[in-house]
């Protein structure tokens, strides 16, 4: 009796001889097949995945292929639905899908090989974690009767993916695949977002299952909804009673999809509440409010972190109070009143201690308070000099930087970058460091999903594969990876990708030679010794787009840079634009390290040079 | 600079869980990556479709820290319901010690009078040894094995505890 019923005959896909591996195993498909009726057509699992894949409404895959998909990728060449886009890397592949899920409020699916295929694809899955994004991986894994052998491009896939997922699987049937798929679909996309990985081993690809098996397995997955009513109608109330409220509102409004952005705008509107947002949740509330504070947090502006530490009453909606938000702990808006929405109950009292905790669905949330607040007919208090006190904040002018006639300040070319795109709505992507930080500070966001950035992994590298994934998931729309030249050469051989299915995305270098934020912190922290913070040996940007296939533009001159933007966007294919900046400058203003909200340095003559150990420790 | 410590409180959790592959590794790697403690963890089928199996763990950590243990434990797929023993009122903990003595003349008698009053059962013996089996609350294993190091100890083997609430209802 073989083991597999195998559609090929390929030697080294045949079970090898028993007796080297221990006894032989049934599998469950064998006895479905057995006892059920023989013309029940069957298919590979490699064709089963597909036929899943299609069922889901995936249009687009980013892979890679490699000897353990194999299978999958034939079943691919064999279809028209799904169209697969060949990265230079696994890691451009999952952010490309991190991206593309971002951008469209779609999964991204991501397809590698077993082993290294799987293993440089693992930041991505980390990344996409820590910033709630529904991603589904495909690896492929060396056949089970092979697991454990030490196998060539073998790793312990479910082992390593095992906490940087929300849920992992190996496959070990082909029987069990479509229920897999299916439950992985569910628990990408609902509740919590996260990416789920699917380790699917060469043999399981091969081998046949019938198609008509049902999937009886009970639902094991329930995430939250509606909020209780009774913690609603608190809620609105203390909003309704306060006389210092703010909103404090994260990724999670914008995951929870645009109905969530327009119930917020309308609680925003009832309240008259000032809103503020974390990075992640830039674009769930238009910057172009007057209720507007800007992002708060470690880079925030003054006033959103002033009038987060004075406000009475926090409405925390989906977003968790991360370090780089809170500031110091235990001096984070000591009294306020706070109330947290949020669908993962383990984000509640993590790291701050709410008074009023709602679990649930964010956008349902928002909208059944902007039902109790009209059906209850509530007034908001008046408001005016809690907002004439963050008129004396926003006074300050904190995101202000010295002008210069010589070299291109990173502000004001991110600023001119705004202008000139502005109508457009364009997507816009970082990678991480200080232009992420500028680029959060001075571009403004109108409507969600247009921002893309990695907030939680702070992963360098994020943004050339991120906008391509966004390009492919919005091919009419204008997108921008605001880079640094340290960052962009992190996943620079995405390029070849963007040229491959001319997308014309544009990649924006504020390029001041240095890892700028690392060296920043070396300057406040460390008495300037630059520890391997300088960017040597940069390549020449515009002859490295040129052989790629793309237009390099550099600018160099502050009266340039408008006619330098301009061409770009003129320019239909892929442009790489080596924006020349000063480059001393630093990012301000900022909460140092360990520091409350209301210690923020405003500028950089206010950098100490030293720290203690503890603040040191703080990261 | 030095490393703070926080002041901690014993509990022990109860988890029904998904009998499937990975599913303790889950969450061992959960307490481990997060930085949690486990002084036991017991793990046993307990269905009988063994669709299910019942984990109980014995944990540190202050307040705080227990109610985002329970939490990341209820937030992971196959877990389908988690109590908190300590916290939930009235319940048993019991645990099974396999304790090996060797000894001779006074040393073997007292070790019996001892198991005796423990109400250890001899489930091996030779003319130089026993091995006793005994159940009961951690205290009281505790204590019972401090006794045996003073007359002949070899070795223990432990189960870790498992526990139930009291009353009729399911935990």
């Amino acid at each position: 009796m073989t083991q597999y019923i195998l559609t090929t005959n390929d030697a080294a896909l045949a079970k090898p001889p028993a007796a080297q591996h221990g006894p032989q195993t049934t599998l469950r498909s064998e006895i479905l097949i057995m006892e059920q009726d023989k013309k029940v057509p069957e298919k590979s699992g490699a064709e089963i995945l597909i036929d899943c894949l299609i069922e889901q409404g995936v249009d687009t895959v980013f892979g890679y292929p490699g000897g353990a998909v194999l299978p999958i990728y034939d079943a691919l060449f064999q279809q028209k639905k799904i169209k697969h886009v060949l990265v230079r890397h696994e890691a451009g592949a999952a952010h490309a899908a991190e991206g593309y899920a971002r951008s469209t409020g779609k999964p991204g699916v991501v397809l590698v090989t077993s082993g290294p295929g799987a293993t440089n694809a693992v930041t991505g899955i980390a990344d996409a974690f820590l910033d709630s994004i529904p991603m589904i991986v495909l690896t492929g894994q060396v056949a089970t009767t092979l697991i454990g052998t030490d196998a060539f491009q073998e790793a312990d896939t479910v082992g390593i993916t095992r906490h940087c997922s929300k849920h992992n699987y190996l496959v070990k049937d082909p029987a069990d695949l479509s229920a897999t798929v299916r439950e992985a679909f569910t628990i990408a996309t609902k509740g919590r977002p996260g990416p789920v990985v699917i380790d699917i081993p060469k043999n399981v690809q091969v081998a046949t299952a019938p198609t008509n098996v049902v999937n009886n397995a009970p639902k094991r997955f329930h995430p939250a909804g509606e909020a209780d009513y009774i913690a609603i109608n608190k809620a609105v109330e203390l909003l309704a009673n306060a006389k210092a409220p703010i909103m404090y509102t994260g990724g999670g409004v914008i995951n929870s999809g645009p109905d969530a952005s327009a119930a917020l705008r309308e609680l925003a509107e009832l309240s008259g509440a000032p809103v503020t947002s974390t990075l992640m949740g830039l674009g769930a509330f238009p910057a172009s409010s007057p209720a507007w504070l800007g992002m708060l947090g470690m880079h925030g502006t003054y006033e959103a972190n002033m009038a987060m530490n004075q406000c009475d009453v926090m409405l925390c909606l989906g977003a968790r109070f991360d370090d780089r938000v809170t500031g110091r702990l235990d001096a984070f808006s000591p009294n306020s009143v706070k109330v947290h929405v949020d669908i993962d109950r383990s984000s509640i009292n993590k790291t701050i201690r709410v008074d009023l905790p709602i679990v649930a669905d964010v956008g349902t949330a928002i909208r059944q308070m902007v039902d109790v607040w009209k059906g209850r007919k509530y007034k908001a208090q008046p408001l005016d000099e809690w907002w004439s006190r963050i008129k004396g904040w926003r006074a300050v002018d904190c995101l202000n930087y010295p002008a210069s006639a010589a070299e291109i300040m990173p502000q004001y070319a991110i600023e001119r970058l705004f202008n000139a795109t502005k109508e457009k709505a364009p997507i816009i992507t970082t990678e991480v460091g200080q232009h992420q930080m500028w680029a959060a500070q001075h571009f403004h966001f109108d409507a969600p999903n247009k921002w893309l950035t990695s907030g939680g992994l702070g992963t360098m590298g994020y943004g050339l594969p991120a906008a391509i994934g966004a390009q492919l998931g919005n091919p009419d729309a204008l997108v921008i990876d605001i880079a640094g030249e340290a960052s962009i050469q992190m996943n620079i051989q995405e390029m070849g990708t963007a040229t491959q299915y001319r997308l014309p995305v544009k990649v924006f270098i504020l390029n001041n030679e240095w890892m700028g934020m690392v060296r920043q912190w070396q300057e406040l922290t460390y008495e300037s010794r630059y520890s391997e913070s300088y960017s040597d040996s940069l390549p020449d940007f515009v002859a490295l787009a040129e052989a790629y296939g793309w237009k390099g533009i550099r600018c160099e001159k502050p009266e340039e840079l408008d006619a330098a933007i301009a061409e770009m966007l003129a320019y239909e294919g892929p442009v790489m634009f080596d924006c020349r900046v000063a480059k001393r400058a630093n990012c301000f203003p900022m909460i140092p390290s360990g520091a409350a909200h209301t210690d923020m340095i405003l500028h950089s003559d206010q950098v100490s040079g030293t720290m203690d150990d503890e603040a040191k420790a703080l990261v | 600079m030095h490393i703070k410590e926080e002041i901690s409180e014993r509990h022990v959790l109860t988890l029904t869980v998904d009998n499937e592959a990975g599913t303790l590794a889950r969450i061992a790697g959960m307490f481990t990556s997060r930085g949690y403690n486990i002084d036991s963890l017991t793990v046993a089928d307990i269905s009988e479709d063994h669709a299910t199996s019942r984990i109980t763990i014995v944990t540190k950590g202050p307040p705080p820290v227990i109610d985002q243990i329970i939490a990341q434990c209820e937030r992971l797929i196959p877990v389908h319901k988690v109590t908190d023993l300590t916290e939930a009122g009235p319940h048993v903990e019991r645990e099974l010690a396999l304790v090996k003595v060797n000894g001779t003349g006074d040393q073997r008698v007292e070790a019996m009078r001892l198991a005796d009053i423990y109400r250890a059962r001899v489930i091996d013996a030779t003319v130089s040894s026993f091995i006793f089996e005994i159940t009961g609350g951690p205290d009281k294993i505790d204590t019972f094995v401090t006794l045996m190091r003073e007359v002949g100890l070899v070795e223990v083997g432990r189960t870790g505890i498992v526990g139930l609430m009291r009353g009729s209802e399911a935990s």
